[in-house]
């Protein structure tokens, strides 16, 4: 009875674990129904975590879609087009994102989207959205062979045609922090620190190895659960491997406790990440101790351009809950994108839309350029942006501050 | 430096926190075979409750030596509330269907009320920070011991010996063994079985409590989240330790936390095991210990002891 009763738990683990990962809920619009009162009405898919721990990135994403929506239907920025979104949850999985794609392929009236927000969901996606001619601008994803295909590093290929960023990949984002690290913040021995994602692997890989060339020592590596809270055993290791400074590949749900815990170990030092750890959460879940930590993030400061003064204050005027986050800017833009690419086509075929409308939209997304929240948007051969602006944030009395601009040359 | 005194109390602290929470699995399981999946939810609204209490009840700067005791009644309350709730309306009912009825009711509740508190608590859609003990750290040789761990390291042992006498010396103790042993026979002796299953949820509710206040005085912040993962960490704890022991449940839960985090540690110093070491493995270290331990004990560490089943 015993061995009968054991195997009855196992089974119902596993049952229960499968139950809980394949699950959830799919926040849908409700589909879009073509009110076809006087135009067309073209719909803009948004897919990004909305709800679980990266949701204060996800809503950022949606709500600043919606805002480029709203602006352009107000406008009348395409004649005789209305826009609308559509927005799905992802909840940060590849599974769930990829069904969310098939779902946006299966609405006719789909010409674009802007997402996800993790690269790996990125990667689950790309295809479905390829197959069907539907394209897809993400405006956070940052893993390099996303545009350039798996050997990015020796013969770059781009893998899909209708995949486009507006984020600069962390092939950019590791090297830069290195940079700044080794010769601004005059640290020499790393702890490095991943999550074992594609984002948070990837930058930690291209961060290591410029740092290596530039004489630094790298004292240790960790690969981190990002399921736990409790990374004391880490934070020991850390602290005795006397590194004077840490960097962690991931995103801030487990940064912040990550940066607390070896603070509170006795490690003094500072730990750096990407853009994905720049959210204000990431301070409030790092505590005081989080003073000195630094974070880099693609483009310049939205507060700062002159260009996003306006987005910053129309999304205010728009009343969200929300705020834009980190990536409020380039979502903007994405959308923006899509806007722009549906104007070209619109235009081209006397102010209708054509029959074969995804694939001309994706077509005219390769020369779209426009002035946008994060400044000039457009595309390279491979669908990267040609905006590669990053910069350094540091965490002055609980608040990232802009430390240095620049653009990385390699 | 020698770091395995440090890593010891990690694990110690750790391990302490899956025990406290595997009490309530093993409670239930052992008085009505039933694995509450719900458990780490319950623990997870605990902890809100607690918070609720600082943030919403008590005046702005109150003292932590006031409010801790405080928090502690308000993440009861609440744990209690819903545990009990949860045994009235979602699993008496069930009493008597095929097993896989009230599991499956289980693991609809806990999505259920994961979803609940993502909803409805104010800002809880991102990680919320709960209070924390000034002062600290402690340092003890060559071991560093942070404000808030002095909570779990008093609250563990002090409630599992208040467990003991519970469960050995009264009378509704004394009916709970008994219904562990036979529901059956107990009730036709005239114990109140009904009873003695509410109190079996509210005993594992208050314990989860208990863990939810230590666990957001550890890590400075509470989610949604929170009760998944460690659910599920101590209800390994709880087969670990023989499910049905209350000992065992204590014991399996130091157990695996001290297994995690030594894998985490020293693993990777082993030869030919370096990409195997790291705390992305610990889990799966930590399995190997429990299909190990289930292998040459089927019953757990402690699962010997039926008599002391509660």
């Amino acid at each position: 009875m015993r061995q009968r009763s054991l195997i009855a738990i196992t089974a119902a683990l596993a049952a229960g674990a499968l139950t809980l990962t394949a699950c959830g809920s799919r926040d849908d619009d409700g589909g879009s129904d073509s009110g076809n009162g006087g135009g067309t009405t073209v719909v803009i898919g948004v897919d990004a975590p909305m709800t679980g721990d990266l949701s204060a990135l996800g809503l950022g994403i949606k709500n600043s879609v919606d805002l480029a929506v709203k602006t352009a239907n107000k406008e009348k920025y395409v004649e005789g087009v209305t826009f609308e979104i559509e927005a799905l949850d992802d909840q940060g999985q590849p599974s769930v994102g990829q069904q969310n794609a098939s779902k946006f392929v299966a609405d006719k009236d789909v010409l674009g989207v802007v997402g996800p927000l993790n690269s790996s969901v990125g990667e689950s996606m790309q295809k479905v959205f390829d197959s069907a001619g539907l394209v897809e601008v993400s405006p956070a994803n940052t893993g390099p062979s996303l545009t350039q295909g798996p050997d990015w590093r020796t013969k770059k290929v781009r893998p899909y045609k209708s995949y486009f960023r507006t984020a600069t990949t962390d092939a950019i984002q590791g090297p830069f922090a290195a940079q700044y690290v080794y010769n601004d913040a005059n640290k020499k021995k790393v702890f490095v620190i991943d999550d074992k994602k594609t984002y948070g692997a990837g930058l930690a890989a291209t961060f290591t190895e410029e740092f290596k060339k530039l004489g630094g020592t790298v004292v240790g590596t960790e690969h981190i659960n990002p399921d736990t809270k409790d990374f004391s055993s880490v934070a020991t290791k850390v602290k005795n491997s006397g590194a004077d400074v840490v960097y962690y590949g991931g995103e801030y749900p487990q940064a912040g406790p990550l940066s607390k815990q070896i603070k509170e170990a006795g490690a003094k030092i500072p730990l750096v990440g990407g853009d994905g750890i720049k959210d204000d959460t990431f301070i409030k879940l790092a505590g005081t101790g989080s003073d000195g930590d630094l974070a880099t993030s693609v483009g310049a400061p939205v507060e700062e351009l002159d260009s996003a003064k306006k987005f910053v204050a129309d999304y205010k005027a728009a009343g969200y809950k929300e705020g834009y986050a980190a990536y409020g800017g380039y979502s903007y833009d994405s959308g923006w994108a899509i806007i722009e690419a549906v104007k070209k086509v619109v235009e081209d075929n006397d102010g209708k839309l054509p029959d074969d409308a995804r694939a001309k939209v994706t077509a005219a997304m390769q020369n779209v350029s426009f002035d946008g929240v994060t400044g000039k948007v457009s595309f390279d051969e491979f669908g990267d942006a040609t905006n590669k602006q990053l910069t350094v944030y540091a965490v002055e009395n609980g608040a990232f501050t802009a430390v240095k601009s620049g653009t990385y040359t390699g | 430096m020698n770091e395995l005194p440090q890593q010891l109390v990690n694990g110690l602290l750790l391990g302490s926190m899956y025990g406290l929470v595997a009490i309530g699995y093993t409670m239930v399981y052992g008085i009505v075979q039933l694995i509450n999946f719900a458990h780490g939810e319950i623990f997870m609204t605990g902890a809100f409750g607690a918070l609720t209490v600082y943030v919403y009840i008590l005046p702005d700067g109150t003292s932590m030596w006031i409010a801790l005791p405080l928090m502690l009644i308000g993440a009861m309350i609440v744990a209690v509330g819903v545990a009990v709730g949860a045994e009235r309306f979602a699993y008496r009912p069930l009493r008597g269907a095929p097993r896989l009825a009230p599991l499956i009711t289980a693991i609809g509740l806990s999505l259920a009320l994961q979803q609940a508190v993502w909803a409805w608590y104010p800002d809880a859609k991102s990680a919320r920070t709960f209070p924390q003990i000034d002062g600290g750290p402690f340092h003890i040789g060559s071991v560093t011991i942070q404000t808030g761990d002095i909570f779990l390291l008093v609250a563990a042992p002090v409630s599992m010996a208040l467990l003991a006498y519970f469960v050995m010396r009264t009378r509704t103790g004394r009916g709970m063994q008994a219904t562990a042993q036979d529901p059956d026979t107990a009730r036709l002796m005239g114990v109140n079985t009904d009873r003695i299953i509410v109190i079996a949820f509210a005993l594992g509710a208050v314990f989860a409590a208990v863990g939810a206040v230590a666990n957001g005085l550890k890590y400075g912040q509470i989610d949604f989240k929170m009760g998944f993962i460690l659910g599920l960490k101590a209800f390994t704890a709880a087969v670990l330790g023989g499910i049905g022991n209350i000992y065992g449940a204590m014991i399996g839960g130091v157990v695996l936390g001290v297994a995690e985090t030594l894998a985490t540690a020293y693993i990777a110093d082993i030869p030919g095991l370096d990409k195997f070491g790291s705390q992305s493995w610990a889990d799966v270290w930590a399995f190997i210990l429990l299909i190990l331990v289930l292998l040459l004990r089927p019953q757990g560490l402690l699962g010997e002891r039926v008599a002391d089943r509660a």
